[in-house]
C-alpha cells in the first residue's frame, strides 16, 4: 500500500477537489477581482481597474454600518458566551452518563431551520405575542410592548441561533479539565471564586475564543436576523451585501464589501489562533506543574 | 470534578434549566400554535388539524417541497459519493499540506452570504440558466465538507493493515473498498449522508442567490421566508412543524449512527 498510495489517494480525491476549485476556489477569486472593477451605467461592469470600491467601504455611512454591525454582533458574542458557558459549565458539572444527552439536546436545536428558530421569535416577540399574553395575564392592560423590530429583538434571535455553538465549544475544554488542579487550588486556601478566575477560566479560554468567534463571524455577516427580527431597520454588512447584488445592482461595491467580511474573519481567526496558542502555553505549564 | 455544595448543585441545575428553557419554549410555542384552531396566530383557541390540511392543498408549498427534496436528495449523493472518496484519500496520504485542509475546511467557515454572491457572480459571468441545477451545483460544495469530516472522524481508527492483507491475499482494489474498507466505514457515510440532506433541506441564502428568478426553482425555505415577511399565519407554524420533525429525525438517526462508530 505505501508504495502506491499516493497516486491513488490522488484519484480518490480528484472529483471533490475539481468540484470546490470549480465552485468555490474560482468564484470566490472572481469576487476578489470584481471588487478591483467599476460599476457599469447600467447596473453592469465596467473592466477598468479602480480602488473605489475599497474607498466606499470606509465612507462614514458604511463605515458606520460597519460599526453598528460589530456592535451588535458584539454584543450577541458577549451575552452568547456567558449564558454558553455557564451551560457548559454546569453539563460537565452533571453525572457523567447524563452530559452526552444534555449536549445533543443542547445542539440539537441547531441543526434545525435557521429561519424556523428566528420566526419563532416573531411568533414570542410580537404586540400579540406570547410575552404580551403572559403580561396580561399577570395584569397588565397598557399597550403591548413593541418588542420585535428593535436591536434588542436582533441580538435576542443572534444569541439564540447562535447559542448550542458556544456550549458545545466550552464544554470540551471544561469537561477536559483535570478535577485535582481546580482540588489542588482550594487546599491551597483559594476562594472558589478565585479557583474559577485564576485556574479554571484560563485553561477553558481556547473553548470560549472558538465559541465566540463563530458567533461574531456568523452574526456581523448575518441578513436573515436582521431583516426579520429588525424589520429591515437594523442595516448589517450581510444586508448590504445583499442590496448590492439584488436591488442596486453595484457588483463591485457588494464584492469589496464580502471582501471586507473576509478579512474581518481572517483577522478574528488569527486573534482566536493566538488566544488558544497562549493558553496552550498555560495548559503545558499546570501540566508540568502538576507532574513536578 | 470537586464535591460540590448543595446549594453551588441547586444552582448548577437552576442555570440548565433556565438553559433549555431558553432553548426550547420559541420552538415548544409555535409547535403548539400550529395546532391551533383560530386564525389567529398567537391566541389559543382549540385544537384542530385543519392548518395542516390547508398546506395540503396549497400548491406553491408542494412544489416548493418537491424541489427541496430533488436538490437535497441529488446533493446528497454526489456529496456523499466524492466526500467519501475525499476522506479516504486524505486519510491513506496521510501527509497533506495546510492549504489542502484549508479548502476543505473552507465550505463549513466561509459566510453563507460570501459563497452565495461569489456564486452567483460565476454563474452569471458564464452565463449559466439559474435554476435547480444551479442551487445542486452550490449545495455540493458545502454537503462536501461535512460529508468528508464525518467520515474522515470514523477512519482516524481505522485499521490500514486489514486493507493491506485483502490487498495481499489476491482481492482487487474495488473488492477490497466493496467488502472491507466499506463495511467499517458505512456508518459513517450514512451519517454524513443524513447531515447532508439536513443542512440541504434547511439551506436559504445560497439556494435564494443561485435558484434565479422564476417561481419553479423556490425551494422550501425560499417559500417559508417570503411567507415570513407577509406575517405571522398558522400555515406557516404547520409547515414549520413539519420541517422541523424531518430535520431532527434524520439528524437523531446521524447521531445514533455516529455513536454507534465511537463506541466500537
Amino acid at each position: 500500500m505505501k508504495s502506491y498510495a499516493p497516486s491513488r489517494s490522488s484519484l480518490l480525491m480528484a472529483p471533490a477537489l475539481a468540484w470546490l476549485t470549480a465552485l468555490m476556489v474560482v468564484p470566490c477569486a472572481l469576487v476578489l477581482a470584481l471588487a478591483f472593477f467599476r460599476r457599469g451605467i447600467y447596473g453592469g461592469i465596467e473592466y477598468t481597474f479602480t480602488l473605489e470600491n475599497f474607498g466606499l467601504v470606509f465612507d462614514p455611512l458604511y463605515a458606520g454600518i460597519f460599526l453598528n454591525s460589530a456592535r451588535i454582533a458584539g454584543t450577541a458574542t458577549l451575552i452568547a458566551v456567558v449564558i454558553g458557558y455557564a451551560a457548559a459549565y454546569a453539563i460537565a458539572a452533571a453525572p457523567r452518563r447524563l452530559q452526552p444527552v444534555f449536549l445533543f439536546f443542547a445542539v440539537l436545536p441547531f441543526w434545525s431551520n435557521y429561519l424556523i428558530r428566528t420566526y419563532a421569535w416573531i411568533v414570542l416577540l410580537n404586540r400579540e405575542g406570547l410575552i404580551t399574553q403572559l403580561l396580561r395575564w399577570f395584569g397588565y392592560t397598557g399597550e403591548p410592548p413593541s418588542m420585535l423590530y428593535t436591536e434588542g429583538a436582533v441580538i435576542a434571535g443572534l444569541v439564540y441561533n447562535y447559542l448550542p455553538f458556544v456550549i458545545l465549544a466550552c464544554y470540551a475544554p471544561l469537561s477536559r479539565l483535570n478535577p485535582e488542579l481546580a482540588e489542588a487550588s482550594r487546599d491551597l486556601g483559594a476562594s472558589a471564586m478565585t479557583t474559577f478566575r485564576r485556574v479554571i477560566l484560563p485553561l477553558t479560554v481556547p473553548g470560549i475564543a472558538a465559541g465566540a468567534v463563530f458567533v461574531f463571524v456568523l452574526s456581523i455577516g448575518n441578513f436573515v436576523t436582521p431583516a426579520l427580527l429588525g424589520g429591515g431597520r437594523f442595516q448589517m454588512i450581510g444586508n448590504l451585501v445583499y442590496d448590492q447584488f439584488l436591488t442596486a445592482n453595484d457588483w463591485p461595491f457588494g464584492a469589496a464589501l464580502a471582501m471586507a467580511l473576509i478579512a474581518i474573519m481572517l483577522l478574528v481567526l488569527t486573534a482566536q489562533a493566538l488566544a488558544a496558542d497562549r493558553a496552550a502555553g498555560r495548559i503545558a505549564e499546570a501540566k508540568g506543574g502538576a507532574d513536578g | 470534578m470537586a464535591e460540590r455544595s448543595p446549594a453551588t448543585r441547586r444552582t448548577l441545575w437552576l442555570v440548565l434549566s433556565l438553559v433549555f428553557a431558553f432553548l426550547y419554549i420559541p420552538i415548544a410555542v409555535l409547535v403548539a400554535l400550529s395546532f391551533n384552531q383560530g386564525g389567529l396566530p398567537t391566541v389559543w383557541s382549540g385544537f384542530s388539524l385543519k392548518w395542516y390540511a390547508s398546506l395540503a392543498g396549497n400548491a406553491a408549498i408542494l412544489s416548493a417541497a418537491l424541489n427541496t427534496l430533488i436538490v437535497a436528495l441529488v446533493s446528497t449523493a454526489i456529496a456523499t459519493l466524492f466526500g467519501t472518496l475525499l476522506a479516504i484519500g486524505v486519510e491513506i496520504r496521510r501527509q497533506y499540506g495546510s492549504g489542502l485542509e484549508a479548502l476543505i475546511f473552507a465550505p463549513m467557515i466561509i459566510p453563507d452570504i460570501v459563497l452565495a454572491i461569489a456564486l452567483l457572480s460565476f454563474f452569471s459571468l458564464l452565463d449559466f440558466t439559474l435554476g435547480l441545477h444551479t442551487i445542486i451545483l452550490a449545495h455540493v460544495v458545502f454537503n462536501l465538507a461535512f460529508v468528508c469530516s464525518v467520515v474522515r472522524a470514523r477512519l482516524k481508527s481505522f485499521d490500514w493493515s486489514i486493507v493491506e492483507a485483502s490487498a495481499d491475499l489476491g482481492a482487487s482494489a474495488i473488492t477490497t473498498f466493496r467488502r472491507v474498507t466499506l463495511p467499517v466505514i458505512l456508518p459513517a457515510v450514512v451519517a454524513g449522508a443524513l447531515l447532508a440532506f439536513t443542512l440541504s433541506v434547511d439551506e436559504f441564502i445560497i439556494a435564494f442567490f443561485t435558484s434565479g428568478a422564476g417561481r419553479a426553482s423556490t425551494t422550501l425555505p425560499m417559500q417559508i421566508y417570503s411567507m415570513i415577511r407577509f406575517g405571522i399565519t398558522p400555515e406557516i407554524n404547520a409547515l414549520a412543524t413539519i420541517v422541523m420533525a424531518v430535520s431532527i429525525t434524520a439528524l437523531t438517526l446521524s447521531q445514533r449512527l455516529n455513536r454507534g462508530v465511537i463506541g466500537q
